[in-house]
Parts: structure tokens; sequence; C-alpha cells
């Protein structure tokens, strides 16, 4: 086997990576200020994914510029659906917390099905075969445009958290939710702002993902569980740990296709998952709490 | 906490219990595969409810213990003619076997709420991948067993009647169990342990061994419900047994009857498996043959309940029945 083989997989990994990196930073913006774990997560990518079907069959916008659109209105749903669902869960038993977001995935994963059927729906792309020759590596050009737009997105939410009083707030919501309130913030609207933020992402890392691979109702849970398992390894409410673990998951998949079987790429992610649980639960870049 | 039944209670359940085993003379297979679907989650309902409702351990992989119950008793029958009366055995062990390692991983590491579920989900679906390629296993083709209407009973090799009988035995089996575990040591141990886990282990709890005994039998029992399956289905595909949905079927009906009662698992079963089955008749009259009607309505059901009666029908219904003991 040509060496550049492994350089190539292993580029391809960071740039898939970095897609499933602001998926799950959606989620663990959500988890790291609501305190909500949102396992419906993947079930909403997968509706992004098929939005961004839908307008590249129906309008022939490029998902790399519907996924703007389809943000936007991913904050809007997920800003109401804290406001009229979540808000009433927080803190409430975990459990409790759990089994909503479980009956919403069930609700979406089968209405997914009945709308759109169970084949799958991918974006033919007029660029879709095209490749970049970086010195003797081989890069797909539909995969590098994703991972570029994917990292300006996840450093755009960054630029906002650090450097605007909204995300100030917000940040100060998660350190401290008795001192955010004493001191006037508006809890509810912040926490809807962040469930909202967070399916934004979801959003546009869907939008992406379509490029990448097809929309498939059977998506759902499989990509809630990756997305699980990247901000385990990266650590919960890390916003670079996200990034950082879905880089690590995006390889370590890429690495178990070509060595193993590509069938049985996942099973290594959760013997990887099993790992930090047991061995550093607080993640790679997380604090201990 | 739900005092115990009072005598009219009693009565009913007497009543209803009579009328289950004469059902057969009346129903017909349809029905009877309705009640047995019933019995089951009721029973791996009771199984999980254990676990989570009394030791407030959640585990989302429970479709691992049926899986592996399945396919050792299957294996066993299929590669060596060893029958399900005693591949139970070994099929309890061999779940046990992996609840003890899932249950000693998370408790010595202190993984807790939804870590701990997601232990349990990357064990199962990591078990289901591994499954996928044992060939001795059949891999993903899957195992089939022989279909024999009227064979040898004492091997699970029979019609429908066996099968009814069978799981309405589990299901009592399990309702017993449940009741007497909840009034022993142990029992009170699993609700402190549940409340609060750092007052537990002031008092002097073992709170490491009280959730070990949840998981061990909770696992257990789950995987005579595998054994179960798989002799009733006929056959075992990694990717359907193993399955997450497999592990979230199996928390609905306790979630929906009341989590940590004694009777919440078989009121869920006996609302939500009739409901499911009645939405696909008419769906499928309707002309709407998909799979995904039943299974999103059961989605629905989870949200409804965990907004508007987050401790399940049961609590509820005794109150309102008045089935219950008054206290104070």
């Amino acid at each position: 086997m040509n060496p550049s083989i492994y350089l190539e997989v292993v580029v391809q990994g960071v740039l898939t990576g970095l897609v499933y990196g602001l998926m799950a930073l959606g989620l663990s913006v959500i988890f790291g200020v609501v305190r909500v774990v949102n396992f419906a997560h993947g079930e909403f990518t997968v509706v992004a994914m098929y939005a961004a079907f839908l307008l590249f069959t129906l309008a022939g916008i490029d998902p790399l510029i519907a996924m703007v659109p389809i943000a936007v209105v991913f904050f809007g749903i997920g800003y109401a659906l804290q406001l009229a669902l979540v808000h009433r869960f927080v803190g409430r038993a975990e459990h409790e917390q759990f089994i909503l977001l479980v009956g919403l995935a069930i609700i979406i994963v089968n209405g997914t099905l009945l709308i759109f059927g169970a084949d799958a729906r991918p974006v033919r792309l007029s660029y879709g075969f095209d490749s970049f020759l970086l010195g003797p590596v081989i890069v797909d050009k539909v995969r590098l445009y994703a991972a570029a737009a994917a990292l300006a997105a996840a450093t755009a939410l960054f630029l906002f958290f650090r450097f605007t009083p909204t995300g100030t707030a917000i940040r100060a919501c998660a350190d401290n939710l008795v001192g955010a309130a004493v001191v006037g913030l508006d809890v509810r609207k912040l926490y809807a702002l962040t469930f909202g933020l967070g399916l934004a992402c979801v959003g546009a890392a869907g939008a992406l993902m379509e490029t990448i691979a097809d929309a498939k109702p059977e998506l759902g849970p499989v990509y809630t569980l990756i997305a699980f398992i990247i901000v385990i390894v990266g650590g919960l409410g890390s916003m670079t740990g996200a990034l950082v673990g879905g880089v690590l998951i995006g390889i370590s998949e890429a690495l178990a296709g070509l060595f193993i079987a590509p069938s049985m790429k996942s099973m290594v992610s959760f013997a990887l998952l099993i790992l930090v649980l047991v061995l550093r639960p607080q993640g790679i870049m997380g604090r201990r709490t | 906490m739900i005092g115990s039944l009072n005598s009219r209670a009693r009565a009913l359940l007497l009543v209803l219990l009579f009328a289950l085993i004469a059902a057969p003379l009346v129903a017909d297979r349809y029905l009877m595969s309705v009640l047995i679907l019933i019995f089951y989650f009721a029973y791996v309902g009771q199984a999980w409810n254990l676990m989570m409702g009394f030791a407030g351990q959640l585990s989302l992989g429970h479709a691992l213990y049926v899986g592996l119950g399945g396919y050792v008793s299957a294996l066993l029958w299929l590669k060596f003619g060893i029958g399900p009366w005693l591949g139970v055995f070994a099929a309890i062990a061999v779940a046990a076997a992996f609840g003890a390692v899932i249950g000693w991983l998370g408790f010595r590491f202190g993984i807790e709420g939804v870590y701990f579920a997601l232990l349990t989900i990357a064990f199962a679906e990591f078990t289901r991948i591994g499954f996928d390629h044992i060939d001795y296993a059949g891999a993903a083709g899957g195992l089939f067993l022989r279909v024999e209407e009227a064979g040898q009973w004492w091997n699970l090799r029979g019609g429908t009647l066996l099968f009814y009988y069978l799981a309405l035995i589990l299901a009592v089996a399990a309702l017993v169990l449940t009741a007497f575990l909840a009034r022993t040591r142990l029992g009170y141990q699993w609700l402190a342990v549940r409340e609060d886990e750092e007052a537990a282990r002031a008092v002097g709890i073992d709170v490491f061994r009280a959730k070990m005994m949840a998981v061990l039998i909770s696992s257990a029992m789950t995987a005579v419900g595998g054994v179960f399956t798989a002799f009733y289905n006929n056959n075992l595909f990694p990717s359907r047994v193993f399955d997450i949905n497999r592990s979230i079927e199996i928390i609905l009906a306790p979630v929906v009857g009341g989590l940590g009662t004694v009777f919440g698992p078989i009121v869920g079963a006996f609302i939500l498996t009739p409901l499911g089955e009645t939405l696909t008749a008419l769906t499928g009259h309707f002309g709407i043959d998909t799979p995904g009607v039943k299974a999103a309505f059961y989605g629905l059901a989870l949200m409804v309940i965990i907004v508007l009666r987050p401790s399940g029908v049961w609590p509820w219904l005794a109150r309102t029945l008045r089935l219950t003991e008054h206290r104070p």
C-alpha cells in the first residue's frame, strides 16, 4: 500500500471530524449552560440534512450557502423548544429530562421516516468528485469546504461567547446560576438563546453533513451517539474540547475503517468512550468539577 | 410511596388473573399474540424497573441482556442440542457477567446518571457491532430456529398457547419477585441509594453492593426475556435485538405505568401495547402502511406522560380507584 494513503485517511478523518465537532459543539453548549442533555441531537442533525437536501433539490441552493438560513431557522426552533417545553424540566431529575428528549427523538426519527421514507437522500453537487492535490495527499473538495465552513461557524460561536455582552451573560449563567439570577440576568431568556445557539450549530452541521453523507432517518440515533462520544471524550461543556474530540473521533473512525473494517469503525469509538468514561470522566479538555 | 393493595384491589387482581388464565378459551390468535407482547414488555419492563425505578440506576442498554440471553440459548440449542430449560442458566450467567462488568466499571469509577446511561449504551452498541462480525453466530445474516408448531414443549418448541402461558408466568413471577424484593432489606437499601447516595452511605449502607445487586438481578431477569424472544420469534439479528430502539422499548412500559412501583410496568404494558397495535391496525386500514406510525406514537406517549404525569399512570390510577390502603 502506498504510504501516502495513511496520510490521506488521516486528513479525511480530520475534515469529517471538524463537521462532527460543530455538531457536538451544539450539544456541549446546551449541556454546559442549560444542564440538559439533548438526546435528540442527532435527530435534529438529520432534519437539517433533509432541509439541505430539499433546498438543493427544489431550489438548487448549495448546502454551503443553505447552512446559513437553516442555522437561523434551527435557532428559532431551539429558542421556542426551550421556552415551551424544556425550561420546565430544568433542574428536574435527569431521567425525566432524558425521557422527554428521547420521546422527541423517537417522534423526529419516525416523522422523517413517514415523510421521506427509508431511502437515502443524497445531494449531487457539480463539484462532488473534485479534489485538490496538496503535496502527495489528495483531498476531497466537498470535505475540505465542509470542514472550513464548520471551523468558521465554530469560530463565530466562540467569538460570540468571548466578546459580546450576551455571550458573557450566558457564560455567567453557566458558571454561577444563582449569582447570575441575583445580578438580574434573565436566565429564562438566556437559556432559550443558548438552546437556540446549540441547535443553530446542529442546523449548520447538518447542512454540511449532507454534502459528505446521505440523509437517512436511521442516522439520527447514530449521530446522537457520535455527538455524545465526542463531547465526553473532549470534555462536556468545553468548547475547544468538542472540536478536538470531533477531530479525534473523525481520525479514529477513518483509521479503523482502513485497518479493521468500515462496518466496525464505530466499535472503536465506543471502546474509546468506555475508556474515557473510566479513566478520565471529565474528558481530555475538561475540568474536574 | 404507595401503600399496599387493599382487599378490594386484591380481589380485582385475582379476577384479572383468572380471566387471563382462561383467555385462550375465547381469544383468537391475534389477541393472544398481543397479550403475549403485553406480558413480555411487563416482564422486561419490571426487570429494568428494579434497576432504575428502585435502585435509581438509569440503563439504556438493556437490549444487551435480551440479545445475550437470546443468542446464548439459541446457540446452545442449535449447535449442541441443549434445550432452553438448561440454556437459560447459561444465558443468565453470561448476561449477569456482562452486567457485573458494566456495574463494576460504572460504580467503582463513579460514573453516574447520564454518564452511566451512556456507558450502558456503549456496551450494547459495542456488542451489537461485535455480533455483526461473529460468523459462528450467523453474523449480520442472523440466526434462525426451525419453526415447529407442535413440537417438544419442554424445549420451547410449540405454538402460541405454550408461549402465552410462559409469558404470563414470567410476568406474574416478575411482579411477585419485585413485590418481595421491595420489602426486603435490599429493597429498602435501593430506595435509600436512589433518593440520596451520600446519605445512604452515611447511614452505613454498602452502596456499591446494593447497586451491583440491582444490576445483577436486573440483567439476569432480562436475559430470561431474551431466551423467551429467541424461541418465540425463531430468529435473531444483531441489528434488531441489540438495537438501541429495543432498549428504549423496554423502558416505555415502566415509565408510562410508574417508575419504582410494583404494578407500573404491567399497567404501562397494558396501556401502550394495545394502543400501539390498534394504531397499526387503523393506519393499515386507511392504507398508510408505514412502520413509523406506532413508534412515533410511543414517542409522543413518553413526552405526554413525562410532561403531565411524571410519576406515571399507576399511582394516579390507584388513588382514583382507591386500590391501595389509605395512608395518612
